[in-house]
């Protein structure tokens, strides 16, 4: 004796988001019905353990049906199978490429051969993201350029696409901005293979790297100067790299180098208590920034700017105990001082570099 | 040629890849009408393919129109071999054909196939030109309109009642036919859709056709149904209630909340009987929250000044009809139209009755397969009608010649018929027609309640009848005069116990009433109603022919009791008197038969408190029975009062002296006739009345009647918040709301022990049936507090092992907090006339809300002319005119834009609370076959069926849409055919969907009606949308 068959098809699709959740997190059937069962469901509403049965097995053959369309989400707006009130389309889709942020930075950058079951357990393992969920992800295999997955659908799409790169990942997935803004930054660090996963980097987030991302997308990219070129927001912009190698004369002219220290410790006088410190540090500061302004012409160096900006400026500062905000003044400082450097001829790179760099090392500049 | 259609192929959207190479397609397109084929240029390497063909024209006859659906093909092209088919989009164009509904099909339709399913989307325009030769006209029945909906259409009203229609037509089955050994699965499936929509198509010209000889214009409760006899052939039969309809404006459509006194009301019996204060609006007023305009229905002119309506463009010929006396009802005398029986009024009520059988019975069935009506229609219900027959089929020879199905109908109907006599009425309404059909052996089953209607509804030329209705000095009050008795008191058909209406006091009531009707609107309820099922399996040896058939035959007449005696404990237990919408389906399976009897219980206010259950033992002596029984009383005794408090059954203490009434002893008794003939014309009746026995003791002898009671108390109760009901709207509840969550469930049992018992069975059934429902409950907490109205179960016994159980119904949220007191729930002690009255109101509202002066003229013609403002929703309101579940996501539904697809709502109920329907677009009826030999990999049975259910549901919004409507009402499925062979992999699924196309506009009061009228467009071309 057994239900050979059991369906509940609704003309406005019946969804629940708490399934839905537990769906996407790779729970099976029936674990899915244990965690319900513990949610206490069942007390409120007086059903048994068979009714939480058959609606979960409802509930994830209509996912399951659906994610065919969720990989496309444009689709599940003018497909006719499925009655899904625009509302609750919107959370679908943003839950479907919604990911977990330490999953992702375990793999952000990071150069895995194929998707292998045991990186993905590995990182299972480490980040307690169920495999399932994983796999939804898709990080793995999009690295490795193999299988479909979320994150290499998004890619592919944009790949294809002239314009502002959130703003494409946000009309072809749906997507809210905050995640759009995440996927253009996942997609930013692939394509320059960024390196995130050394010791030193450790301590970084997913989300302080998504900041960076997005700064070098809006300042550094051709996308920055012309938005109707391919790759835009994906490539940096080489001419600019080119005439970043002008900064070298603020290290290299002495005289230059001089001014710059006197102009900015003028200013820092009294106001901090670091100050000796950063009087002290001045030069070997400036020469960490302006040197890795010069060599990003190199792919080699791109990859290293955040280890880079890490040991050339971070760590020399953090050791002298410079606090949040004594670093914002300094590089206020720094910044504002090159303009009044009346043979520096090259203010408008220095911006463009330099507006980038202090709010990446803003936010970088934590425990 | 009395018409043009005219089809352009726009664009496809999400096609498959059909070459792998490319991952792409070449795809065109083949649109074929009868035997003409236009094909589109190919459209290479896209999936989303710009045809923008030309407009391919077909001349043909409007019976072709009928008949055919416009069929379109999407192909792959393929330079080197054969073109691959990608799928193919049916289009019944019928809704084009009636002035009144559609005027063009344009949208995106799913490309369907009947082995992959839905392979992207095509958008088509399709128009019809026809040419206004009125003769040609009605030589075949275009323009009749179709309504799946058992009541008055809620923006007509109807000039008069026809009465009952039916056809059928048979074929051979395409699955059975020699050739199918050779040709692919789809091409037999596609042959087998073809042939079902050419059947569909023609019988509804048929019954078209008869319309039109009975004068009427439109076809009401049109219910049609498949039988597939296998072997022997495919039956298409229908039946239908042919009535005279008239559009009301919609601008103009009365309003439900609104109290208008008629100032012309007639001068019929309203003299006598002072009626009481309030004209008591029609349905409106009981259910102030929804806001369908209530079924107008126009019973006579008021003067000779306004001519019977009728639409010019309807060239419906009355007079014709005058000679048709078979069909039509030309009464003799032209009196005898009183509606009611006086209580003192006794030669006068035979007098009456008299009139009005022979006023029907000059047609063949005075059936109606209404189950609701205008108020004053139905004067007295009488009881449940049904009738049996078992049935050996053989293969249908000559598909021309279908009289043998035709006969065994013919049979069936008679007995019927004799039934409701029997019951002293002359007319059988919410009356319905099944088959079960398992290998040769075919159980045809009718059912319906036996009436006393108001002949002046079916009268020709509507008489002024004011004069003769002076006799009747105090016709029932509608809130508790059907429920008296229509048969002699003297010469009762079987023993009853009737005591004066606990609500008028002067007329005799039954102390319980079955009905397959829905609950009038102005009955006078207590509490609130609920879902009374009874379920029944029996055991049956395998046999063959005619041996199968006897045992079939014998085994009717004791489910048909055990499922009575149930649903009477269920009612009592639930301290309820009345049941509506009672509808047993008897299925056979080679091994069993199963019985289902579903129903609304509720307690009438004019019909006597019913009492408790006793239960007796057979051995008095014995102590530890004694004790047993005891606690099964008392179980039995706190579920009543739990029942009575949770649907608030708190009827009014009367005080019986007054009238002198006596107290009505408990006693079960049956209005339920059957019988059952087994290839013969033998007619057996049973009385299912207990004989003298005390129904209400239940005694407990022996292992059944544990079993029995033990089963009457496991039936649970909906969880808090929830109600549900097997009729249109829940008795008791009048605030809905507007969330509304239509759904299908599908469940089958198998049954893996060999050698079941009865009870075992029973108890597998039992509960399979309450597990589906505890799942609905659960899944819809969300909508809390909610009802599922029209509850319909469908059983089948598909194979030897197997029990499937079929749902659809309708979740509908609605305002507790309200008062849920019934507005026009009076206490009505004197008899009142005001119905005569209300009859003109629809009239006089028309009136009263048009402010433009076209609709004024049209109130004097009594009839808005057809070249009137036609309203129509825009194309842009049209994506979004319903608010989506709860009203809050309206807006979100808006903003969303015009890339969305259109929301179309789908409802079992003839209504959409909270809407107003303006525009009726036409009959939808779909039937559709899936078939799969990867069963496995696309999720079992359970995925292929999950994903076939969303598939039609898919298909029936989009050509909804298609047609210019946001929703569908009646809707229903009539047919879930599934054959599984997993070892094979292999399954395949035939299903048929009915409903009707609408276009409904949000209602919120009736202030507001200038606002609702402002989303409505007015569009005198009509081809919104189109171009």
């Amino acid at each position: 004796m057994a239900v050979e068959l059991d369906v509940f098809v609704g003309n406005t699709t019946i969804m629940d988001e708490e399934v839905y959740q537990l769906w996407l997190d790779g729970y099976t059937v029936n674990d899915a019905v244990k965690v319900r069962m513990e949610g206490g469901v069942l007390e409120e509403f007086e059903a048994s353990a068979d009714v939480l049965l058959s609606d979960t097995m409802d509930q994830y053959r209509t996912f399951q049906m659906c994610e065919r369309l969720l990989h496309s989400p444009a689709k599940l707006a003018n497909q006719l199978l499925f009655q899904i009130p625009p509302h609750r389309q919107a959370i679908l889709i943003e839950r479907y490429y919604a990911f977990d942020d330490a999953f992702v930075r375990e793999v952000l950058g990071k150069k895995l051969s194929k998707g292998t079951k045991k990186d993905l357990d590995d990182i299972s393992a480490k980040t307690s993201v169920t495999l399932k969920s994983c796999r939804r992800q898709h990080w793995v295999q999009f690295i490795g350029c193999d299988g479909f997955d979320n994150f290499k659908r998004v890619f592919k799409v944009v790949e294809e696409l002239k314009g502002p790169l959130v703003e494409n990942i946000r009309q072809h997935f749906l997507l809210s901005d905050k995640l759009a803004r995440d996927y253009a930054a996942i997609v930013f660090f692939a394509n320059n293979r960024f390196e995130t996963g050394k010791r030193k980097l450790q301590y970084l987030t997913f989300q302080d790297f998504a900041f960076c991302a997005g700064q070098l997308i809006n300042s550094w990219t051709i996308g920055a100067v012309d938005n109707m070129v391919e790759d835009m927001d994906v490539d940096l912009d080489k001419e600019f790299l080119q005439e970043l190698k002008e900064l070298k004369i603020l290290i290299t002219d002495k005289d230059l180098l001089d001014q710059h220290k006197s102009l900015v410790c003028t200013a820092l006088r009294g106001k901090t208590k670091a100050f000796n410190e950063m009087e002290a540090n001045f030069k070997n500061l400036s020469r960490g920034l302006v040197n890795i302004a010069a060599k990003l012409t190199n792919t080699k160096d791109v990859r290293d700017f955040f280890i880079d900006l890490v040991e050339k400026f971070i760590e020399p500062c953090r050791s002298d105990r410079w606090t949040a905000s004594d670093m914002r003044l300094y590089l206020t400082h720094y910044t504002n001082s090159a303009h009044i450097l009346d043979t520096f001829k090259h203010q408008v790179v220095w911006d463009r570099y330099m507006g980038v760099i202090k709010s990446c090392i803003f936010k970088m500049y934590h425990d | 040629m009395p018409g043009k259609l005219k089809a352009k192929i726009v664009a496809g959207r999400h096609l498959p890849v059909m070459d792998r190479a490319s991952d792409l397609t070449d795809a065109f397109v083949e649109v074929k009408f009868g035997n003409t084929t236009f094909k589109t240029d190919v459209c290479p390497k896209s999936l989303n393919p710009q045809w923008n063909s030309e407009w391919f024209k077909f001349e043909v006859d409007d019976e072709d129109l009928q008949d055919e659906p416009l069929q379109i093909t999407v192909l792959d092209h393929d330079t080197y071999s054969a073109n691959d088919a990608i799928g193919k989009v049916y289009i019944d164009i019928d809704p084009l054909l009636c002035s009144e509904a559609a005027s063009v099909i344009s949208g995106w339709f799913p490309i369907y196939d009947t082995i992959h399913g839905i392979r992207g989307e095509i958008n088509v325009l399709v128009k019809v030109e026809l040419f206004n030769d009125l003769n040609r006209f009605r030589q075949s029945s275009c323009g009749v309109k179709f309504f799946c909906t058992t009541s008055i259409p809620r923006c007509y009203r109807a000039a008069m009642v026809h009465g009952f229609v039916e056809e059928l037509v048979v074929n051979e089955d395409p699955e059975y036919q020699w050739i199918d050994r050779i040709r692919t699965p789809r091409a037999s499936n596609e042959a087998r859709q073809r042939l079902i929509s050419l059947m569909s198509g023609e019988l509804q010209r048929k019954i078209g056709l008869k319309v039109l000889e009975m004068g009427g214009n439109a076809v009401v409760g049109y219910l049609q149904c498949f039988d597939l006899e296998g072997e022997s052939g495919l039956v298409v039969r229908a039946i239908g209630t042919a009535c005279t309809l008239d559009k009301l404006s919609s601008g103009s459509a009365p309003n439900t909340n609104t109290h208008v006194h008629p100032n012309t009301a007639p001068a019929s019996n309203a003299c006598n009987s002072p009626s009481k204060d309030g004209k008591e609006p029609v349905f409106g007023e009981d259910l102030p929250s929804f806001s369908g305009p209530p079924t107008p229905f126009r019973a006579l002119p008021t003067s000779s000044s306004s001519p019977p309506p009728f639409s010019p463009s309807k060239p419906c010929s009355r007079q014709s009809s005058s000679s048709d006396t078979d069909l039509s009802l030309t009464p003799k005398t032209g009196m005898g139209s009183g509606g009611s029986a006086g209580k003192e009024a006794g030669p006068l009520k035979t007098l009456l009755r008299q009139q009005t059988q022979t006023a029907l019975e000059q047609r063949e069935f005075p059936f109606f397969t209404l189950t609701s009506f205008p108020p004053g229609f139905l004067v007295h219900v009488g009881g449940v009608v049904s009738a049996r027959s078992v049935k050996l089929l053989d293969r249908i020879h000559n598909p021309d010649e279908p009289e043998t199905r035709d006969a065994w109908w013919e049979e069936i109907r008679q007995e019927i018929k004799s039934h409701a006599k029997a019951l002293g009425c002359h007319a059988v309404v919410g009356y319905s027609e099944s088959t079960s059909i398992c290998e040769e052996v075919c159980i045809l089953s009718a059912s319906g309640t036996a009436a006393i209607l108001n002949p002046r509804y079916m009268r020709e030329g509507c008489l002024d009848i004011g004069s003769t209705d002076h006799r009747f000095e105090e016709p029932s009050p509608p809130s508790c005069g059907f429920c008296h008795i229509p048969y002699d008191e003297l010469n009762m058909p079987f023993p009853a116990q009737l005591t004066y209406c606990y609500h008028c006091r002067r007329q005799k009531v039954p102390d319980v009433l079955f009905t397959t009707i829905d609950m009038p609107p102005e009955a006078a309820v207590t509490g609130k109603g609920c879902l009374i099922q009874a379920r029944l399996c029996r055991l049956k040896k395998k046999a063959q022919g005619e041996v199968n058939a006897t045992a079939i035959s014998n085994l009717l007449p004791f489910m048909e009791y055990e499922l009575h005696t149930q649903l009477m404990n269920k009612l009592k237990l639930r301290s309820m008197n009345a049941l509506f919408g009672l509808h047993i389906q008897i299925s056979v399976g080679e091994n069993m038969l199963l019985g289902l009897a579903s129903a609304t219980g509720v307690y009438l206010t004019a019909l006597p408190a019913p009492g408790g259950i006793q239960i007796a033992g057979k051995t008095p002596g014995d102590l530890s029975n004694e004790h047993h029984i005891l606690t099964i009383q008392k179980r039995i005794n706190d579920t009543i009062t739990k029942n009575k408090e949770l649907y608030q059954i708190n009827p009014p203490e009367l005080t019986e002296e007054v009238v002198g009434s006596p107290i009505p002893e408990p006693r079960q008794r049956s209005r339920l006739f059957r019988s059952h003939s087994e290839s013969s014309d033998e007619l057996s009746e049973l009385d299912l009345s207990h004989g003298k026995k005390d129904a209400f003791v239940l005694e407990i002898d022996d292992t059944d009647a544990v079993e029995d009671i033990h089963s009457l108390l496991t039936d649970a109760p909906p969880p808090t918040g929830f109600y549900s009901c097997n009729t249109e709207i829940m008795p008791g509840i009048y605030n809905w709301t507007t969330g509304v969550q239509m759904f299908t469930s599908v469940r089958v049992f198998r049954l893996s022990n060999a050698n079941l018992t009865n009870q075992g069975l029973n108890k597998i059934f039992t509960d399979l049936c309450e597990n589906l429902l505890k799942s609905f409950y659960f899944k819809l907490r969300s909508m809390i507090p909610c009802c599922l109205c029209h509850l319909n179960f469908t059983v089948a016994v598909p194979e030897e092992e197997l029990i499937q159980v079929a749902v659809t119904a309708v979740a509908m949220t609605f305002d507790k907090d309200q008062t849920q007191e019934k507005p026009a729930d009076k206490p009505v002690t004197k008899g009142c006339s005001e119905t005569e009255e209300q009859l003109q109101f629809p009239l006089e509202l028309c009136a009263d809300s048009s402010s433009i002066t076209t609709q004024t003229s049209s109130k004097i013609s009594g009839v808005p002319e057809s070249t009137n403002v036609s309203p129509r929703v825009s194309s842009l309101e049209r994506s979004s005119p319903l608010p989506e579940g709860r009203s809050r996501s309206l807006r979100s539904n808006r903003s969303f834009g015009g890339s969305s697809v259109p929301v179309v709502k789908m409802t079992p109920l003839s209504f959409l609370p909270g809407t107003r329907i303006i525009k009726y677009l036409g009959i939808i009826n779909m039937f559709f076959i899936r078939e799969t030999t990867s069963l496995r990999e696309e999720g079992g049975v359970s995925g292929f069926l999950h994903s076939f259910i969303a598939e039609v549901f898919a298909m029936v919004r989009a050509h909804v849409a298609a047609l210019g409507g946001n929703a569908v009402v009646s809707y229903s499925m009539k047919e879930c055919v599934l054959m599984e062979n997993p070892n094979k992999n292999q399954a395949q699924c035939l299903i048929n969907v009915s409903g009707d196309a609408v276009i409904c506009v949000i209602e919120t009061d009736q202030e507001s009606m200038p606002s609702t009228i402002n989303v409505v467009q007015t569009c005198s071309s009509g081809a919104d949308g189109a171009t």
